[in-house]
């Protein structure tokens, strides 16, 4: 008895059957890898478009191949089944190596200035000139570090979005969902930005507006988009329109999901290659302090450095000297854009969950979580008494929400992070969850079902404190 | 005053939070099973991989400490009920006021032969979650369960997630039909064969045998096979936990025998959940009661009675729910496997044989008295207020959509119910709360 570990979380002393269908798909991604990673040191004298060409075809056979092993010979329903035994989903050795390369990669996007003087020559050389002949289809020039970065998102959000929706095919609700983040990454992420750069040279963004967007306000940048013209102008206005009209608007009316799990990228590669970390966020009430600290922190600075910069030169200069304003926007691009966002946002998928960026960083996140809190009809309703305070939805809640605590006191759910993915009603055994937009909840406590009186409604009391 | 619980079960910690709720007594839980309290309905999910044990605790270790709630690890040697004093395994002696006993319950074994061999085991506690680890950790070649009830299927999953053959012994002619009607019985049966068991129906155990080192190595049914396996879940049914109480002077039948204000026959000492025996059934309802929202209820009663606050039990309308594999289940007011006298029923079923609903009601004056549904989600709440406001079972379809508690989008069955409703009895009732696409919209 002493032997055994009751959590039995590192180890799985049964490695988990790999039918002949998964192996052939992990091939065929290793065959892929394979190639870009020859791509990239270029060896010998093979063309970048085969090396694309097989790299492609490995990551979306191979992907295709073992979702469908995976998923596709089981009925329908929930496949959480060993989450915690297999090392990549369980902060085992393969999650660590997984965190440690995905964050190396990172650092080489970000830092690639860096990158290129220590090793003397062209960092990510192979790796960018594979890109070239789609880079040249789409938007009429070689590629770059940053459409390499955006490919792979692309490849990596499409790929474990057919996973995804595999994973999770007895949910409309989860279908249209991915399918949505699918198509706003690959049509407003990826492809438009390309074709209009072809047209227009200039890569509009329209699905990231301020806060997320966080240089949209910034003097330079609107100087510069007004002096390129109608596109320019269009895309200020635009900016504009979602930040302070359809945010909230959208948000009243569907929470702050219609952004964070529907149209998002940050939030579509979460949902899709983060899907499954979502385990890992930690859930303890600790977290949740932090949390608030964090995030709110985050959209302070970001609407304070936007306002300096848009005073100082309302003011000529009066406010900021140069070096000063260049710090401020520089510093958070860094810290807050690069490093929080991107290194250790994705990088920490393995470790941390899927959702540290959204979750502890992104001043979007916090705007729509204000309204959510405060003025929205979203919220997550309880079903009766039904709840057997099982633990499925606060494990599964990639926001490190505990779910359950609110629905085994039969209480709805309305908390400024919560992104509406949906999962912890999937995973209830019990029917017990719902997403719904209903009454405003904006004075949540009359509508916790305090008259219901099918259970112990109580107030023992925890976060009075 | 000092308040003494026996068991951190749901039962045992509902007591304690409400009287924590309402009193500022000392409060101490006596559990030898665990430090904390866990989900016992959730123990399957550990096995699988789903949630680490610690995910099944519904509260963070500092909750207890911080509502003044004392927890003790240790199990009870003797109950003094003259002197209202308790003595544990680690001889320490602990006096109360008040005592609820909240003991739980134990797996049947019935007197199989070969019932104490190493692998053969049943699945209620802790302990057992760790015992059933041990056995199959070294890979196992086939397991077998016996009893077709909800902890029966469940360990079959278990062992299923793992990718252990599964052989499951069921003495009914279907699935669970002694608890559900036999439609809703043969859509599950199905769907359990749909994950590949071996699923044997009208088949009993007759004897465990075991190898040279007091291993078990096969069973042998009542129809002479003899299936080779190396664990044996016995799943059939659980009784209450009560030797320690049997020692003493409280009375005790199948389980502590309680009035409706869950009193025992000795002063001061109270019993709820699954070790309880009402003294007389609530009409509908069973003496001793053993699930999980009951043992929610019961608690509550009892702590309230212990601090003087005079409750009867008074648990409502019926209501439960499980899951099977992949198919949801949930029921609200009271449908038997058999109609009684005076009842008639309506049963849809899905196309896809994996949604059903089975409605009952009166024949006499159309009173709705229950349903059984599977694979869709309908609201508790609806259904209790439908329950208490005596609607009719026209009444319940025509609403149906307002007690629809399914996810965003999902294809609803309203119409088709309705639609058979209306051909079967030739009737025309019509749907209620239909939405337009706008109202959906904007909900």
């Amino acid at each position: 008895m002493a032997e055994i570990n009751p959590s039995m979380s590192l180890s799985n002393p049964h490695p988990a059957n790999f039918n002949a269908t998964q192996k052939t798909g992990l091939a065929l991604v290793s065959l892929g890898v394979l190639a870009t990673l020859f791509a990239w040191v270029n060896i010998g004298t093979v063309q970048p478009a085969i090396y694309l060409a097989v790299a492609l075809i490995g990551y979306f056979g191979g992907g295709v191949i073992y979702s469908i092993g995976s998923y596709g010979s089981v009925p329908e329903g929930i496949k959480n089944n060993r989450a915690f035994f297999t090392s990549m989903s369980s902060r085992g050795a393969i999650a660590w190596m997984a965190g440690i390369i995905i964050t190396l990669f990172y650092l080489f996007l970000y830092f690639k200035d860096y990158a290129d003087k220590i090793v003397g020559g062209n960092s990510l050389g192979g790796l960018i000139t594979m890109f070239d002949p789609i880079s040249n289809l789409l938007r009429g020039k070689a590629s770059d570090q940053w459409f390499v970065y955006g490919s792979f998102y692309t490849i990596a959000v499409l790929i474990m979005g057919f996973k995804f929706i595999l994973k999770y095919r007895h949910s409309k609700y989860q279908i249209l969902r991915t399918c949505s983040v699918m198509f706003f990454q690959l049509i407003f992420a990826w492809m438009l930005p390309g074709i209009m750069n072809n047209l227009y040279n200039y890569e509009p963004y329209w699905t990231y507006f301020f806060p997320l967007d966080y240089d949209a306000l910034f003097p330079s940048n609107l100087s510069y988009l007004n002096s390129i013209g109608t596109l320019g102008q269009f895309t200020i206005f635009w900016g504009l329109i979602l930040t302070f009209i359809a945010t909230p608007v959208l948000t009243y009316f569907y929470g702050k999901r219609w952004y964070c799990s529907w149209v998002c990228g940050c939030g579509g590669l979460a949902e899709t290659a983060g899907d499954p970390f979502r385990h890992l966020s930690d859930k303890s009430l600790k977290s949740w302090k932090i949390e608030r600290w964090l995030i709110h922190s985050v959209l302070a600075a970001i609407i304070i450095i936007t306002i300096l910069l848009l005073v100082d030169v309302s003011t000529q200069g009066a406010l900021l000297n140069d070096k000063t304003a260049g710090i401020l926007a520089k510093g958070y691009g860094l810290i807050i854009g690069s490093i929080f966002s991107g290194v250790i946002g994705v990088g920490f998928y393995p470790l941390m969950g899927s959702r540290v960026w959204c979750r502890f960083g992104c001043p979007m996140a916090a705007y729509l979580g204000l309204i959510q809190r405060f003025k929205s009809r979203f919220r997550i309703t309880t079903n009766g008494a039904q709840c057997i305070s099982c633990g499925n939805c606060s494990t599964y809640c990639e926001m490190g929400i505990d779910v359950r605590w609110y629905a085994q006191r039969n209480q709805n759910i309305v908390r400024s992070s919560c992104v509406g993915c949906g999962i912890c009603s999937a995973v209830c055994p019990r029917g017990v969850l719902k997403l719904e937009n209903g009454p405003d909840n904006s004075k949540r406590t009359d509508i916790q079902m305090r008259t219901n009186d099918l259970v112990l409604y109580d107030d023992v009391n925890i976060l009075s404190k | 005053m000092h308040c003494v619980i026996l068991g951190n079960g749901i039962t045992g910690i509902t007591a304690a939070r409400t009287i924590r709720k309402n009193t500022d007594h000392e409060i101490t839980v006596i559990s030898g099973e665990t430090d904390y309290f866990f989900s016992r309905t959730a123990l399957m999910y550990v096995y699988m991989g789903h949630m680490k044990f610690e995910h099944i605790q519904p509260y963070e270790n500092w909750f207890w400490e911080k509502n003044k709630i004392n927890l003790k690890k240790a199990w009870v040697k003797t109950i003094d009920t003259n002197n209202k004093n308790l003595l544990l395994d680690n001889n320490e002696s602990i006096s109360y006021d008040k005592l609820l006993i909240a003991t739980g319950a134990k797996s049947n074994k019935f007197g199989w032969p070969g019932q104490d061999l190493k692998g053969v085991q049943g699945l209620y506690s802790y302990q057992d979650l760790l015992e059933l680890e041990e056995n199959t950790h070294q890979g196992i070649n086939r397991g077998v369960i016996v009893g077709g009830g909800l902890i029966g299927i469940e360990m079959a999953e278990m062992l299923h997630s793992r990718h252990y053959p599964v052989t499951f012994l069921v003495r009914e002619s279907n699935y669970w039909n002694n608890v559900l009607p036999e439609q809703e019985s043969k859509m599950i049966s199905n769907h359990i064969r749909e994950h590949g068991f071996d699923l044997k129906l009208g088949v009993t155990l007759k004897e465990i045998k075991g190898d040279a080192n007091g291993k078990v190595k096969s069973v042998i049914t009542n129809t002479h096979e003899e299936i080779p396996c190396n664990v044996v879940g016995l799943t059939a049914g659980v009784s209450p936990n009560i030797d320690l109480i049997k020692q003493t002077d409280i009375q005790t039948d199948r389980g502590v025998v309680i009035n409706y204000h869950m009193h025992t026959n000795v002063e001061d000492i109270f019993a709820a959940g699954d070790c309880a025996q009402f003294q007389h059934a609530l009409p509908d309802r069973k003496v001793v009661e053993q699930v999980w929202y009951t043992g929610k209820l019961q608690g509550e009663c009892a702590a309230l009675n212990m601090i003087g606050k005079k409750t009867l039990y008074d648990p409502g309308f019926w209501y439960n729910s499980a899951k099977f594999l992949d198919i949801e289940y949930q029921t609200y007011g009271t449908v038997m496997p058999k109609l009684r006298e005076g009842e008639k029923e309506f049963y849809w079923q899905h196309a896809d044989g994996k949604k059903c609903m089975h409605f009952v009601y009166k024949e006499s004056d159309h009173l709705f008295i229950g349903i059984n549904v599977f694979g869709i989600r309908l609201r508790h709440a609806v259904f209790n207020r439908w329950l208490k406001e005596k609607r009719t079972i026209e009444y319940v379809l025509e609403n149906l959509k307002a007690a629809n508690f399914e996810p965003e989008f999902f294809s609803t069955c309203e119409e088709e119910i309705i639609a058979q409703w209306n051909a079967e009895t030739k009737n025309n009732i019509q749907l209620k709360n239909k939405k337009s696409l706008i109202k959906m919209i904007f909900n």
